[in-house]
């Protein structure tokens, strides 16, 4: 593959556009706290990415994109937790040494389970594999009985219901409904300080381009055109001998395991994981980022979650009684007008008008054979 | 009292205003009228640059309004604005006006962290009036203690925690606990009990001092049994037919929210009338708010625990539901936690006027031992572990949701947030 196949012109402008934004405009705009809550909307946007692959591409809606979220999170703050829980910070517990919630819980010592993540290299590996894993299983139990569509759907809601509960029930182990709060140092480094929320926000930010880039690459991969073909007729792609289950669940372990990035950079970021990011409602407001953004882009995914969790602070700090209806009423309006979402709204109505204004200088790459076809 | 005038003199500050500031320290039982901001340069007041101006405080209120939570912190949050709309028509705080930002937290605990960082790092709100579960507070408590805010957490909680930047003006458990079941010992005979929660921190920490405190502290007590629920969960058949095979003398009910309702119909459906004095049915989770949902015919009988009730007859109470029905209308019912939320204003204001200042260092330092003789629960102290030496009452159901005060301790009860022998 040739980098002209990889990334054609007008994408490597899109590309450079929002890295202007994530890593100028943003920070020179915003104080510390506006610019931790953008760092907050971007670790949506791991999801959001995530779910442009699997729906977006593969045709594959996942409600239940919450779960690798949270199971992400909770892997770092069980790290974080371990660390904030140093025999002298709980000293007024009956078993000091074990995280504050067990102790509230009646446990006297660490259940196995907890021991590996005082390891930072374990819980890092952890935050992707655990999400993988677990996607995997669903997703070979699933793909390979040729479970799909709305069945699927329902299917994923289920395991993000049965991960809440079992979250919320198992307290002396996970925090219960409390989720696991007061995270303090990552390996002594204070997160909680401006300058570490500036520069979890970088560290964010650089994190977001990687997986951008790992998505931009299997979109034009023969993956990618694969995933494309078993969206719009997957029973063709079966007759020409491809297993269409193999890639199905290949590219749901891939956006669980975006989606477990995500979730360690939120706990880090805002500084506790709760089950409110596991179940259901916060699994179909990740879809409505993805689909407020243009399910079929990766960079309108980004800006999806961007502008959607942006109305979500603004509506409610403007008019805290009516806020919810202010944001359906976005969410209606933008699926109705453009059922493609943003990124439909750039290419249909914004790039017509900016091709005519430089037709000139753009019509021989437009005639560029390598050029993508639409989707 | 001289010796803080001139060390205060010595700092620059004018001699009236000193004046006006130890008039305040000697005056703080009562609640000195007409100060002017004159008299408390801006300057001098808020060094720490809040909102503060020379007419206007600014505070923030931070419920949910939204979600499965609003039904309950509504009440909180319309006890806080009489609160702050009585201290603006006596003229204010230190001759300025309170005004409030209020934000949502929507029921959701993620939200309640971002909305508390918000007030505290982008409006400079000098205090805060807000939270309502263990979980959101648990949310916000870092980002208080990171920026140094002041939170006046109004609900009844399960305790183990004291933060140098909360006021906890509701119980914590063994405030709520104790008290009641001697009572139900003493008063009722009671022996054995069986208890029953929600599952989550709260219940099953009340439910661990309870234990304790049978197990340890009354003779010839015991425990048969002790079962939890999820939040939400409406089948509680095979608990009634448990409780009806052991035959407790007392069930200790810390259902939360709409479990009440299943909970309390299905239970007399199945013959076990919370009416009966055996066995005697005695709550914690239960307000006048909560009757309103769960219905009071289906409740009538059965004895909560609490610090105050709406039908409390003492002058302060009466003038309190009078006004609260002025402003909020003639159908509202006052629970527990509505009159906790409505004293946070009311403490913030007497600790800022005995500082002289609304720096949160030097309210924090004020607050310990500010009493409250106006509060419609009655006389209240702050203990130097930030919680409130309150009374602890039992109240019968009636069946028009309100609560018949039986019995009510002598004395204030010590708040005990680490409590020992019963961890």
């Amino acid at each position: 593959m040739t980098l002209t196949n990889y990334m054609n012109r007008k994408e490597l402008l899109g590309f450079l556009i929002l890295a202007a934004v994530i890593f100028i405009v943003l920070p020179l705009a915003l104080d510390t706290f506006r610019l931790n809550l953008f760092g907050k909307y971007l670790t949506y946007a791991f999801v959001a990415i995530g779910l442009a692959l699997c729906w977006g591409a593969g045709g594959i809606l996942s409600l239940g994109q919450g779960i690798f979220f949270g199971l992400g999170g909770y892997c770092m703050a069980m790290f974080l937790k371990l660390e904030a829980s140093t025999p002298e910070n709980t000293a007024i517990q009956s078993t000091p040494g074990i995280p504050d919630f067990m102790d509230w819980n009646q446990l006297t010592a660490l259940p196995i389970w907890w021991q590996p993540f005082h390891s930072l290299a374990f819980t890092m590996l952890a935050v992707v594999m655990v999400p993988v894993v677990f996607a995997f299983i669903i997703g070979f139990a699933m793909f390979t009985r040729r479970v799909g569509g709305v069945y699927f759907a329902i299917i994923t809601q289920a395991f993000a219901a049965i991960l809440t509960i079992l979250i919320i029930g198992q307290q002396g182990y996970t925090g219960g409904v409390n989720g696991i709060t007061d995270l303090r140092t990552l390996l002594g480094w204070d997160i909680r300080t401006d300058e570490a929320k500036n520069i979890l926000y970088f560290v964010n930010g650089a994190l977001l381009f990687v997986v951008l880039l790992i998505a931009q690459f299997v979109r034009k991969s023969k993956l990618g055109r694969l995933l494309i073909a078993m969206r719009d007729q997957e029973d063709r792609v079966r007759f020409s001998g491809y297993n269409v289950a193999n890639f199905k669940i290949f590219i749901f372990c891939l956006g669980a395991a975006f989606a477990g990035v995500g979730g360690a950079m939120f706990t880090l970021q805002v500084g506790f994981m709760s089950p409110t990011l596991v179940g259901i409602v916060p699994s179909i407001e990740m879809v409505i980022f993805c689909a407020v953004g243009g399910r079929l882009s990766i960079l309108g995914a980004v800006y999806g979650a961007l502008l959607v969790n942006l109305a979500k602070t603004t509506f409610s700090e403007g008019f805290p009684e009516l806020w919810l209806l202010g944001l359906g009423g976005l969410f209606i309006a933008v699926v109705m007008a453009f059922p493609n979402g943003l990124a439909g709204l750039w290419s249909e109505k914004v790039e017509p008008l900016l091709n005519r204004l430089i037709s000139k200088t753009q019509s021989a790459e437009a005639a560029n054979p390598n050029k993508a076809p639409a989707e | 009292m001289s010796d803080k005038g001139k060390s205060t003199d010595s700092l620059g500050m004018s001699r009236r205003a000193m004046l006006a500031g130890s008039a305040a320290l000697t005056a703080s039982l009562f609640t000195p009228k007409g100060l002017k901001a004159a008299d408390y340069p801006t300057s001098e007041v808020n060094t720490t640059g809040l909102a503060v101006t020379d007419d206007t405080v600014t505070v923030g209120i931070l419920h949910s309004i939204t979600g499965t939570m609003a039904i309950s912190e509504t009440g909180s949050v319309q006890a806080e604005k009489l609160a702050i709309e009585q201290i603006n028509a006596q003229g204010g705080i230190l001759g300025r006006k309170i005004e409030y930002v209020q934000e949502d937290g929507a029921s959701d605990w993620p939200t309640f962290a971002e909305k508390a960082k918000k007030l505290l790092v982008n409006d400079k709100v000098a205090s805060v009036m807000g939270c309502w579960t263990s979980a959101s507070r648990k949310a916000v408590l870092p980002v208080f203690e990171q920026y140094n805010g002041f939170l006046y957490y109004p609900t009844f909680y399960e305790g183990l925690e004291e933060s140098p930047n909360v006021i906890y003006t509701g119980q914590e458990a063994t405030q709520q606990i104790i008290a009641g079941l001697d009572w139900v010992n003493k008063e009722k005979g009671a022996k054995s009990f069986y208890l029953l929660g929600s599952d989550y921190i709260w219940p099953r920490t009340s439910n661990k001092i309870a234990r304790k405190h049978i197990e340890n502290f009354m003779e010839g007590c015991k425990v048969v049994g002790e079962e939890y629920y999820p939040l939400g969960h409406t089948q509680f058949n095979s608990v009634i037919n448990k409780i009806r095979l052991k035959k407790p003398d007392v069930i200790y009910a810390i259902v939360v929210g709409g479990s009440n309702v299943a909970f309390y119909k299905q239970l007399t459906a199945a013959g076990i009338d919370p009416a009966a004095e055996k066995p005697l049915v005695l709550t914690i989770s239960v307000t006048e708010d909560e009757i309103r949902g769960i219905g009071g015919e289906n409740i009538a009988g059965s004895y909560a625990c609490m610090k105050y009730f709406q039908s409390l007859e003492n002058e302060n109470n009466l003038e309190f539901v009078k006004s609260f029905k002025e402003m909020w209308g003639d159908d509202i019912v006052i629970g527990d936690v509505t009159q906790a939320a409505y004293l946070g204003p009311w403490l913030w204001k007497a600790a800022v006027e005995k500082a002289g200042s609304f720096d949160v260092d030097k309210v924090r330092e004020a607050q310990v031992g500010i009493e409250l003789p106006t509060a419609p629960e009655g006389y209240v102290k702050v203990h130097e572990n930030h919680h409130l030496w309150s009374k602890t009452r039992v109240g019968k159901a009636l069946a028009d949701g309100q609560y018949e005060v039986v019995f009510e301790t002598a004395d204030l009860v010590e708040p005990d947030p680490f409590p020992e022998g019963y961890q």
